[in-house]
């Protein structure tokens, strides 16, 4: 199993405070914004100050995720080579739409990779898909690069897409999740979900954390560190669930020993795709400890 | 090198620091620094401050300094965005140039 993406906390790139305490809640990854939180008069500064962040200051083994301005802005080219030679693990695009999307910024990623003496290949990618044309083409930009570890939906801008608004049950966004996640799954990749604005409604939240992980997401994500505890309270493993996971993996463990492809377990066929779910849950537990 | 035009950047959040700059009457630099930590980092504020204005070889400015506390990456952005703002080139920065530890 690869590194879990339960959430992925943003910090606006200018905010000095929010950069400094940002790896103390725990979050699987966090996000730096340079795009929509950063006013066109401090896109520079957000740029040094985010760049200095990553270069600089310990985070541990978190995940450390940039969002560029696009390049349809004068910033975005200035924002990838800043965040390459800072030595960020992953670029996310905002907006994309088409493979010719991921193409251009892998262009630019590899350039500064030769540029800054980093290994090509080093930097990996992020899509945040926000339209209904880039969801028509979710798997086409799942698979258009190596580099892609994940695909997010961005909800706000694609139900403006959609001339229609958020609602408490979500049931606009059904058909965009469900395509994305359909999309990374057949192209192996991750499978991220949309923020939650409302940080004081905890109750809709959780709701919707709940729905995004029956639909299969990795994680979601967020906006403010209170709500990290609760996707990971959801998206950790009950003890009956963990229990049967060990008895699986056991069984399984066993089959194998004896050279058999399928086993029973309490009288209900075992085999590998049971396995991996119950890997995975084991996996999950191990992170929530 | 000489600035040309004064500049300010960053903020007076908590962790933060604002860094203004603008032209001497002479050739020297002058940092004029508050800081609720001066007693204890204000020589280290300063030398963060003062290495950057050496790193664009400036001459002849004055830098205020108002600072809340800010980690020294935090010194080093603001200083440096102020020193590009200063020069008009904030974003057409060279940052195989300015990389930095």
């Amino acid at each position: 199993m690869g590194r879990l993406r339960r959430t992925m906390l943003y910090v606006p790139g200018n905010n000095a405070g929010m950069m400094a305490d940002a790896m103390i809640y725990g979050a699987d990854s966090i996000m730096f914004d340079l795009e929509d939180s950063i006013s066109l008069k401090e896109k520079d500064a957000a740029r040094h100050l985010v760049y200095q962040a990553v270069k600089n200051l310990d985070f541990g083994g978190v995940e450390l995720v940039c969002r560029v301005n696009g390049l349809d802005s004068p910033y975005g080219e200035n924002d990838i080579e800043a965040m390459v030679a800072a030595g960020i693990h992953v670029i996310r695009l905002p907006k994309t739409e088409t493979v010719e999307d991921i193409r251009a910024v892998e262009q630019l990623i590899a350039k500064y990779e030769v540029k800054h003496n980093i290994e090509v290949g080093t930097v990996k990618m992020m899509a945040a898909i926000e339209s209904a044309l880039g969801i028509i083409n979710a798997y086409s930009i799942a698979t258009a690069s190596n580099r892609l570890i994940g695909i997010a939906i961005g909800a706000e801008d694609y139900v403006t897409n959609l001339k229609t608004t958020r609602s408490a049950s979500g049931v606009e966004l059904l058909y965009a999740r469900s395509q994305l996640l359909n999309a990374a799954r057949a192209a192996g990749i991750a499978a991220l979900d949309t923020v939650f604005s409302d940080v004081d409604d905890s109750e809709g939240f959780t709701k919707e954390v709940k729905l995004i992980k029956q639909l299969g997401f990795d994680g979601k994500s967020v906006i403010n560190p209170r709500q990290i505890p609760i996707v990971h309270q959801v998206f950790k493993p009950t003890d009956s669930e963990i229990s049967h996971a060990q008895a699986v993996i056991k069984a399984s463990d066993e089959a194998e020993i004896k050279g058999l492809g399928v086993v029973s377990l309490n009288g209900k066929m075992i085999d590998k795709p049971i396995v991996e779910r119950a890997q995975r849950i084991i996996e999950l537990a191990k992170a929530s400890r | 090198m000489k600035i040309i035009k004064p500049s300010i950047a960053g903020t007076l959040d908590s962790c933060d620091i604002q860094i203004r700059i603008e032209e001497s009457v002479d050739q020297t630099n002058t940092i004029y620094l508050k800081s609720p930590v001066e007693k204890q980092f204000g020589e280290h504020i300063r030398s963060l401050i003062q290495n950057m204005l050496d790193k664009y070889a400036l001459e002849g400015v004055l830098v205020h300094a108002v600072d809340k506390g800010a980690l020294d990456c935090t010194i080093k952005a603001r200083t440096e965005s102020a020193i590009m703002r200063a020069m008009a080139n904030e974003n057409s920065v060279d940052w195989s140039v300015i990389a930095h530890g």
